[in-house]
């Protein structure tokens, strides 16, 4: 389990995160969603280590990440995975190489076994086959795949995702979303995923943490932000008319 | 003054990351083989063409320049071996080396930085710095000598062909000056100038390249950059260590 207590940070004297607490649950597919500009990213890389926090504290399973050096950071951090935005591959490794990095830097695996778990974990994100190719010759699906495998290579105890489908089409989308959940059941990983996606939200999510102007506004269940009437968060899922209308379908059907 | 000193620190704060015990030596061994392959090996090339001419170059301006009979000949080949040794094999192969590999270096992890590469290692663990910047600051101190040493050859070579081949001396005359009051020390002088010029790229570059922020145009700046202080820096460099160690 995550926790996050009392999060605050600033940039350049700009808040960007007020006091933020919640909690992220093992096994289970934590959403954090909210506007562009609302904070989740920046929420996100705090809980990572990648901003450091104004005030608070986060813990890993009762660890207190925030009070540990930055040396000291490194054992927990080989316990994460996480899959960017863009994927961030590295683009002068091929897909095999990708996926074996944190093995080669942090495991005393023999070559044969190296090449085992890669293997695995390839075939887990469906892409036996493409070990040779270079993230430039894969599609944008297949690099975000390839980001999975690589975040599940030292089969961590918390994944975070950023976005995990922007720029995929709906399909694919899906595609991505079912293996992270399958992937957080299977290992019983804490997952947190940042998504504006609300399809993927409903259809996937276990846990949604909405952030509005840096605040956490809302936490709840897919359930219950169907049902929501906090006016920010039913703004967000709900946006237009259409979206409106197929929510009071969804109510009516409901009752 | 104040972006000065932080530029100070921030340096000299990812100088001890990069010099923190390295998680996995064999990890490096790997990473410094590929950077002597890429920061050595494939600049051999324009090091090799730029001392050729420039020692032919040096030649024919010292002949050229020699009208007095009063001079010795043998001064020809005295020059092009002073001038290749103290000045241009370590100094100027340096400054040109500092705008092919420094802005490589600098757009390669500029590029890793704004593309999440580097935030990807972060998040595994990996000391990103050390991994990134330490291979290239050890290939480079390890091959720029022999870089060094391959142009004053070169240049020297390229000398006596120019000037036997043109009639301007003769190769015992050139050879003569060659020798004439030759001290080894400037050898060394030189090849101590080399090592902290491949430090002085390597560490520059890499830091321009490592908080690069925004997007393309900002890892053209940095890039650019990279060249101009790597290139302010040697020559600031050359002086001080010409005053500690000639005088």
């Amino acid at each position: 389990m995550i926790e996050v207590k009392n999060i605050s940070k600033s940039f350049d004297g700009n808040t960007v995160l007020h006091d933020v607490t919640t909690e992220f649950l093992p096994g289970k597919v934590n959403f954090i969603i909210g506007r562009s500009g609302s904070g989740k990213s920046v929420l996100t890389k705090c809980i990572v280590g990648l901003n450091e926090v104004d005030k608070g504290e986060i813990f890993f399973d009762g660890r207190n990440f925030t009070s540990l050096n930055k040396w000291d950071r490194r054992s927990i951090r080989q316990e994460m995975g996480m899959l960017f935005q863009g994927a961030a591959l590295f683009d002068s490794m091929t897909v095999e190489e990708n996926v074996m990095y944190p093995l080669r830097m942090f495991s005393k695996m023999t070559k044969a076994e190296l090449q085992k778990r890669v293997d695995e974990c390839l075939e887990r994100v469906n892409l036996s086959g493409k070990n040779k190719l270079y993230p430039s010759e894969i599609s944008g699906g297949m690099q975000k795949r390839t980001g999975i495998a690589r975040a599940i290579a030292m089969n961590p105890k918390y994944l975070f995702c950023d976005e995990p489908n922007s720029g995929l089409d709906p399909q694919t989308a899906i595609v991505i979303d079912n293996l992270i959940k399958e992937i957080t059941v299977d290992y019983n990983i804490t997952t947190v995923v940042v998504s504006h996606d609300m399809a993927s939200v409903i259809e996937i999510g276990d846990l949604i943490n909405f952030i509005y102007q840096g605040n956490l506004w809302w936490r709840g269940n897919p359930a219950s932000i169907l049902n929501s009437d906090n006016k920010e968060v039913t703004e967000f899922v709900f946006p237009s008319a259409f979206m409106q209308e197929i929510r009071d379908a969804l109510r009516q059907g409901h009752k | 003054m104040s972006g000065l000193f932080s530029h100070i620190g921030r340096y000299s704060i990812l100088l001890g990351q990069v010099f923190t015990r390295p998680a996995k030596a064999s990890e490096y061994r790997r990473l410094i083989v590929d950077e002597l392959d890429k920061i050595g090996l494939q600049s051999l090339g324009i090091v090799a063409l730029l001392s050729f001419f420039m020692g032919a170059v040096v030649t024919i301006q010292t002949a050229a320049n020699i009208d007095s009979g009063w001079i010795p000949k043998w001064t020809i080949g005295f020059t092009t071996r002073q001038t290749m040794i103290l000045e241009f094999s370590s100094t100027i192969v340096c400054l040109i080396l500092s705008g092919k590999v420094g802005g490589n270096i600098s757009s390669e992890i500029g590029t890793m930085r704004i593309t999440e590469q580097i935030d990807a290692m972060d998040v595994m663990g990996v000391n990103s710095a050390s991994v990134l910047i330490l291979p290239k600051i050890i290939a480079a101190i390890f091959i720029f000598p022999f870089m060094v040493i391959g142009s004053m050859f070169l240049g020297i070579c390229a000398g006596a062909i120019v000037g036997t081949g043109q009639g301007v001396i003769s190769l015992t005359d050139y050879i003569y000056g060659l020798q004439y009051y030759f001290e080894p020390y400037q050898v060394s002088y030189t090849l101590i100038k080399t090592v902290v010029f491949a430090f002085i790229i390597t560490s520059i570059s890499s830091y321009h390249g490592y908080f690069t922020k925004g997007g393309a145009r900002e890892v053209g700046q940095s890039s650019t950059k990279a060249v101009v202080y790597s290139m302010v820096f040697i020559l600031l460099s050359n002086y001080i260590l010409t005053q500690l160690l000639l005088l």
